[in-house]
């Protein structure tokens, strides 16, 4: 993390002195207003810019997570699903086939109709992951706030336009959550797929049932192979968070642009954002490597060198 | 807003002012891929090399980068570059040198990741073979990582596709803006909005398919 | 362990009966109409060039692997029934495969109690005192706490072999042992599948281990292009002259 600090430092003298060095740069430097903590037209503060930033910082951080929340849990599930390679049959109760057929998702046996749960369950990841990876956030936002309302029952539109608290905020949870799932379930799906066809093979070779097979093996090692990849993604929710001042959440990126236009101290206002932008990243990776410490599983040196 | 059913004529009565958004698009993000991959060269190259403070330097410049959301980098080269140049250049050029500053960090560690993920043992072999570090790098190392990289680089441009949707917030008319104005002069927010999602759906789509694609090409060999 | 037995006849009372057992890979057959049976206490080792089918044979046996035609029953029980419970029927059969494949983010002791709690059910000290026995049988009670990664392969391959037998199986399945172990090693993992084998096992072995075979199988069975090509005593496969392709593969694998 001491790393972490002296880049972000580093970095700023480094922007610093490229733009000092432009030869027509002609700048009113006002660093005082970051530190404005209320309306005082004297000191350059039309509004109280310092509490603005930690309002923003905060709402940042409360969308971020909350989305993560949402993020980690429908993503594992779906990523699960995705892995699903062996048929999960369910028999279709009270009616018998006369005649046999069988095809990818519905057969019989012995006049019992099954049908593959596993083949729609699998077939709905797919979808899911495709849908949410390939229209770009901001339109997914746009969809969810303007279109969505207006796409269910009436009842339920009224009740999301006029009722829900929160409606901005909530939004952008949703579909960063939603959004993001999808990514994450990617993630899942390749840490699954990357322990050896043997593993699960031994699983299930000692007796366990296929949930038990991923209850004990495969999920506690994919999650570790995967801790790097997941901290991006997480970082991912939290930098994409920002869309939202686009719906009129008023998170970090969306506090500094507004102290820009009402002081013009565009510098000082966007240094503010970018060294707490690259504060908390540095403290979610350092949070993070500990994790990763942590749960390391004593001789091995990598995972993923099968 | 509205209410009843939905009115897609206004969607084919705007196709030739969309499509122009859509050029804007397509612009930018070949630029983008552009700058960003020679940028991005650049900075891989120094990552690797010998020189602790080339890569130091260009580390700080990845993380930095990759630490900040794309809007912010949007809003900072749009009010840092007129102020460096002394004039007024247009939004376009500001979000452009954004998006070639951005995407080069992105760029710079999907061809670190590449060259590293070449065996040590294949650059042992060639060194063993007498051949010197650029001969090496250029028929042993590089033709390898390369392969391994082009999934990953075909993903990284269809990424810009949809990031480029972003430079909305500075009012640049791309594909995604051009509609907004339609859905809000003609009060149509949800066709727009939704003709926008398919088109960027089709066009990603399309553009996975070939990396699906290029990965068995790539399996197969 | 010398005593002859008729064990080539199909329809007997093996514990392992597989009849006409075909399988594909898309259109690639990998097994051909495999018929043969494994008695109670027998022993046959499986032998064959690679890509001949005999570590899928093992795997269709306790359902790993699905079969299209044919059929296989342990101990009376159909594998390839879609009503069969088959992870009931798989704790009744031990496994020991070519990588070994310990859990590697649990320890040695958690490998082996782990399924006699989940499957079996047996408490948390039943499994421990039976995970220990097994443990000072294959001579590595000191290593109980370590994880996988920290034993050698040999050693790996000797908690594998205590995790099949915690499930107190009624045969236990080798999918080539020691063909990944460095050679100093191969020795340890079959000194215990021999003594396994004196106490009256129920072992199917893949291995190219002839020496092994010569000492403690009943049956030799070679493999080539996904057929049985060769099921006889252990006296008459290594005594009296085989087909040409059994013959030129133990030629190559006896003097190397």
């Amino acid at each position: 993390m001491m790393r972490g600090a002296l880049r972000v430092g580093l970095s700023v003298v480094v922007l610093l002195g490229l733009t000092g060095c432009a030869g027509d740069f002609r700048y009113n430097w006002q660093w005082s207003i970051l530190t404005c903590t209320s309306e005082n037209i004297d000191a350059g503060c039309i509004g109280p810019y310092f509490y603005w930033i930690l309002q923003g910082l905060w709402w940042t951080i409360a969308v971020a997570s909350a989305a993560w929340v949402i993020a980690f849990s429908l993503g594992s599930v779906i990523g699960i699903l995705r892995t699903l390679d062996k048929p999960i049959l369910v028999v279709v109760p009270f009616v018998k086939s006369p005649i046999y057929f069988r095809t990818r998702w519905i057969g019989t046996s012995k006049g019992i109709i099954t049908v593959d749960v596993g083949w729609f369950l699998h077939g709905f990841a797919n979808i899911y992951v495709t849908v949410f990876r390939n229209v770009p956030l901001l339109v997914q936002l746009f969809l969810w706030y303007f279109v969505f309302p207006e796409l269910v029952p009436h009842d339920a539109g009224m009740w999301l336009k006029r009722d829900l608290p929160f409606p901005e905020v909530s939004t952008a949870i949703f579909c960063l959550g939603l959004y993001t799932a999808s990514r994450v379930a990617e993630q899942v799906r390749a840490g699954i797929n990357s322990i050896s066809r043997g593993q699960q093979y031994a699983a299930m070779a000692i007796g366990l049932t296929p949930v038990q097979v991923y209850r004990y093996v495969l999920l506690p090692v994919s999650f570790r192979i995967i801790i790097p990849p997941l901290t991006s993604d997480f970082l991912g929710v939290f930098k994409n968070s920002s869309l939202a001042l686009t719906i009129g959440v008023l998170e970090l990126t969306a506090m500094t642009r507004q102290i820009e236009e009402y002081s013009y101290a565009g510098f000082e206002a966007f240094t503010a954002a970018t060294v707490l932008y690259i504060g908390v990243t540095a403290i979610v990776m350092g949070a993070m490597r500990i994790v990763e410490a942590r749960v390391r599983i004593p001789g091995m040196i990598s995972l993923q060198a099968k | 807003m509205e209410s009843g059913g939905f009115d897609f004529h206004i969607v084919f009565h705007s196709i030739p002012f969309l499509a122009k958004g859509m050029g804007l698009t397509l612009l930018l993000t070949v630029l983008g891929i552009a700058g960003g991959l020679v940028f991005g060269t650049v900075l891989a190259l120094a990552r690797l090399a010998p020189f602790k403070v080339l890569s130091f330097a260009a580390g700080t410049y990845v993380n930095f980068f990759r630490s900040m959301p794309l809007i912010l980098v949007i809003f900072w080269f749009y009010f840092l570059v007129p102020l460096v140049l002394g004039q007024e250049i247009g939004a376009f050029q500001s979000v452009l040198i954004a998006f070639i500053m951005f995407e080069a960090a992105y760029y710079c560690e999907i061809m670190r990741a590449g060259i590293q993920s070449v065996r040590v043992g294949q650059a042992y072999a060639g060194e063993a073979l007498g051949l010197t570090y650029p001969q090496n790098m250029r028929y042993v190392v590089l033709p390898q990582a390369f392969r391994n990289m082009i999934p990953i680089l075909v993903s990284q441009a269809i990424v810009l596709f949809q990031d480029t949707a972003l430079v909305y917030v500075v009012g640049l008319s791309d594909f995604l803006y051009s509609a907004d104005i339609i859905a809000n002069s003609e009060n149509r927010l949800m066709e727009m909005y939704i003709t926008v999602a398919i088109v960027y759906f089709a066009l990603c789509s399309w553009g996975q398919f070939q990396v699906r694609n290029l990965q068995k090409k790539f399996a197969h060999e | 362990m010398n005593e002859t037995k008729d064990t080539t006849s199909t329809d007997g009372v093996g514990i392992i009966q597989m009849r006409h057992v075909s399988k594909w890979y898309g259109d690639f057959q990998v097994l051909a109409n495999c018929t043969t049976s494994v008695d109670k206490g027998e022993v046959v080792v499986i032998c064959g060039p690679s890509g001949s089918g005999k570590s899928t044979l093992i795997k269709v046996i306790n359902g790993l692997e699905p079969f299209q035609e044919g059929t296989i029953t342990f101990n009376g029980i159909s594998v390839g029934d879609r009503t069969t419970n088959l992870p009931k029927l798989r704790s009744q059969i031990g496994m020991v495969f070519q990588n070994f494949e310990l859990f590697p983010h649990i320890s040695i002791m958690q490998n082996i109690k782990l399924a006699q709690m989940k499957v079996l059910g047996r408490e948390d000290n039943q499994a421990r005192n039976r995970s220990m026995e097994l443990l000072e049988r294959v001579g590595l009670t000191d290593q109980r706490d370590k994880f996988p990664a920290q034993l050698s392969g040999g050693q790996q391959q000797r908690v594998a072999i205590a995790r099949g037998l915690a499930m107190d199986p009624m045969a236990m399945l080798f999918d080539e042992p020691t063909s990944a172990l460095d050679p100093e090693m191969i020795n340890e993992v079959l000194d215990v599948m021999t003594e396994l084998a004196k106490e009256g096992m129920t072992m199917m072995v893949v291995s190219h281990e002839m020496g092994f075979a010569k000492r403690v199988a009943d049956r030799v069975i070679f493999m080539d292009q996904g057929r049985i090509v060769e099921d006889a005593t252990k006296d008459d496969f290594f005594g009296t002259p085989r087909g040409d392709r059994a013959q030129l593969f133990l030629s190559k694998i006896l003097h190397h």
